[in-house]
């Protein structure tokens, strides 16, 4: 049993201790959980006629995620615009990250068994990208890519190609554009994981006579697992829920979550639906994330 | 008797670098290393001992000469291809198997059938007494289990051939001890030709069939531990196996003229002129003053080891040699600083080596 001392020492530990974190859940009430419930409150309510929500309860809004209402009989029906959105969000978002992972895996590890001052060196360049707005260097993409761009010019000149290509407005460079701007963000964690592994082991699994492939799949992914799941959920929560890179490169008709949840905040005037969309986006992330947590504490049960 | 040979490296040569930064790491070595023995590389680091094994294993390719497994060319043969497995000095277990599937990895990549590789595993972890961490992770095992699982994966794919690189240096001195016995005996039960790098001499004596003393690349000596302890060739193998006292003498009529001006009765092995002498401190015995071919010495100092006390003694001109009597003896003599004393060499223990 513990004195009335040592019992008023521990309240005050406590007292202290919320009081040190005071700013920290200030910031976290204010700019995380309370916009969040202002949004799951609005996916509940009315739209008003110019934007904004009317105070009335309705599930309009969350049955609008799915269905459409036919204007003419006011039947429900599968809404396949809004399924085909959340096709293209997932699908592309998936094969950015593969696509990520194929392109940053060599790369890391490239990086990572240089001598330690080229390692300084090329990690800096992988970083340098950050330094430009993000909207900056998709316009640029923009310019490569589009039908008079540096791209086709350059073929066209070389005698490559007769006609432009045409790859700017289509779901293609809306991954490559996705691919070249998060590419760092699976880069970084790969690395620290490839940094971490005793490349001894290398020797090892070749002087128990795996192949190069079997040291790859046996040795060196069960080992570095931990970057790779780190790097994947870095590089498809922002991917799956990207706006700027679709809205210059994928056009008007190559819509993705996040320019679809703009649109009912803007031109749709739908606020209601445009929160409940957002709302269904974060469930998809949290589900994502789930898998990450799950795959992650297999690995660490099993190392 | 003529026994088969399981390693051969001819004229093996290694060299790092280029240009004026080169560096040769080993010097046309050739050695044989016969089939079923228990063969240590013996040498201070930077003697080209764990390139010389590295050749072997496969992680190097000599940049001249050949390595021959059981008389088959195996110079370019990657590590995978070669039936000859490494006990690693940092271990190097993988860290997310466990010991069982460690154990089994070798075998694994060879595509042997899961029953005979549960057997073989079976063994293993009862051959190094292992048998109740088969589902422990590496890192959940102490130093000396690590140590065993590494032998036991190594050994599970029943190499021709298995190389250790000084697989005890990360063990304290009595788990060393422990292991050393543990792997002698390991051999003698597989029957397996163990190449075992070290720089420790100790543990090459207890250990060994057959030492090579190495230095700078080359092969200096290769022999049985008594045949190296006893008549080591030269000084610098006198001197790194074990503690060696150094005379420095004129041939004299069959015999050596020490500095001293003492005349000491030792094989000259047809030379003359100017040779170094070399007396294992156990062999220097103390005896009475004034016996037919003894020498007359000064105790400078006396230190006291337990069951040895090493004495050092000062010869006519000041040449001090150790002698390491035992505690019993030493202590009836009652050697003090200053005391004048007799000593005498046992016989053959004084051999001329090469400077």
């Amino acid at each position: 049993m513990a004195s009335l001392a040592e019992q008023r020492a521990e309240r005050r530990t406590i007292r202290n201790g919320w009081l040190l974190s005071l700013p920290a859940l200030i910031i976290l009430i204010v700019a995380a959980a309370g916009p969040l419930l202002i949004i799951v409150i609005y996916s509940f309510l009315t739209p008003g006629s110019y934007g904004n929500v009317v105070w009335e309860f309705s599930w309009d809004a969350w049955v609008g995620v799915l269905y459409s209402r036919d204007i003419f009989d006011g039947t429900y029906k599968l809404a396949d615009a809004h399924l085909s959105i959340f096709w293209r969000s997932v699908k592309l978002a998936l094969l950015t990250t593969m696509f990520c992972f194929v392109v940053g895996f060599p790369t890391a590890w490239f990086i990572a068994t240089r001598t330690p001052r080229a390692r300084t060196a090329l990690l800096f360049l992988i970083t340098i990208p950050f330094w430009t707005n993000l909207l900056i260097r998709t316009f640029a993409i923009n310019q490569i890519i589009r039908n008079e761009g540096v791209l086709n010019t350059a073929l066209l000149y070389l005698g490559v190609i007769d006609e432009p290509l045409v790859i700017i407005y289509s779901d293609f460079a809306v991954f490559l554009g996705m691919t070249y701007v998060y590419l760092p963000l699976m880069v970084l964690p790969l690395f620290a994981a490839i940094d971490r592994f005793d490349m001894r082991l290398l020797e090892a699994s070749y002087d128990l006579y795996a192949t190069r492939w079997q040291v790859l799949r046996r040795i060196i992914v069960p080992i570095v697992k931990p970057g790779i799941i780190a790097g994947s959920i870095l590089v498809f929560i922002p991917a799956l829920g990207a706006y700027v890179t679709p809205r210059i490169l994928g056009g008007g008709r190559n819509m993705m979550i996040g320019n679809f949840i703009e649109l009912q905040f803007g031109q749709g005037r739908n606020w209601p639906l445009g929160a409940a969309l957002s709302v269904t986006l974060l469930v998809i992330v949290g589900a994502a994330l789930m898998l990450y947590v799950r795959a992650s504490m297999r690995t660490t049960n099993n190392g | 008797m003529t026994t088969a040979i399981a390693v051969e490296a001819q004229s093996a040569r290694k060299d790092y670098g280029s240009g004026q930064f080169a560096v040769r790491a080993l010097d046309d070595v050739s050695v044989r290393i016969e089939k079923g023995s228990f063969f240590t590389l013996l040498g201070p680091s930077g003697c080209g001992k764990t390139t010389l094994l590295r050749l072997i294993a496969g992680f190097e390719t000599p940049s001249a000469g050949k390595i021959l497994l059981g008389g088959r060319d195996i110079t370019y043969d990657p590590p995978n291809k070669r039936p000859v497995n490494t006990v690693f000095q940092s271990y190097a277990l993988f860290p997310h198997l466990t010991v069982a599937q460690n154990i089994g990895f070798g075998l694994q990549m060879l595509g042997r059938p899961k029953r005979e590789i549960a057997a073989a595993v079976d063994k293993m972890l009862a051959l190094v007494q292992l048998e109740d961490f088969a589902g422990r992770k590496p890192q959940q095992l102490s130093g000396g289990q690590q140590q065993r699982v590494a032998l036991a994966r190594a050994l599970a794919p029943e190499p021709e051939v298995l190389l250790l690189d000084e697989p005890l240096s990360a063990l304290d001195l009595k788990l060393r001890k422990e292991m050393q016995r543990e792997l002698k005996r390991l051999q003698t039960e597989t029957g397996i030709t163990f190449i075992f790098v070290t720089h420790d001499q100790e543990e090459a004596l207890t250990m060994s069939d057959r030492i090579a003393v190495m230095r700078k690349g080359n092969i200096l000596q290769i022999g049985a531990p008594r045949e190296i302890y006893n008549h080591p060739k030269d000084r610098f193998v006198a001197d790194f196996i074990g503690e060696t006292n150094f005379l420095s003498g004129t041939v004299e009529e069959g015999a050596i003229r020490l500095t001293s001006g003492d005349l000491v009765e030792a094989p000259t092995q047809g030379r003359s002129g100017k040779v170094t002498l070399a007396v294992r401190p156990e062999q220097v015995r103390i005896s009475g003053a004034g016996d037919p071919g003894s020498l007359a010495a000064t105790v400078a100092d006396s230190v006291y080891f337990g069951t040895d006390t090493h004495c050092h003694l000062r010869l006519a001109d000041g040449t001090e040699i150790v002698a390491r009597l035992q505690s019993a003896a030493s202590g009836e003599a009652g050697l003090a600083r200053g005391d004048q004393v007799s000593l005498r060499f046992e016989a053959g223990a004084a051999q001329v080596v090469d400077e």
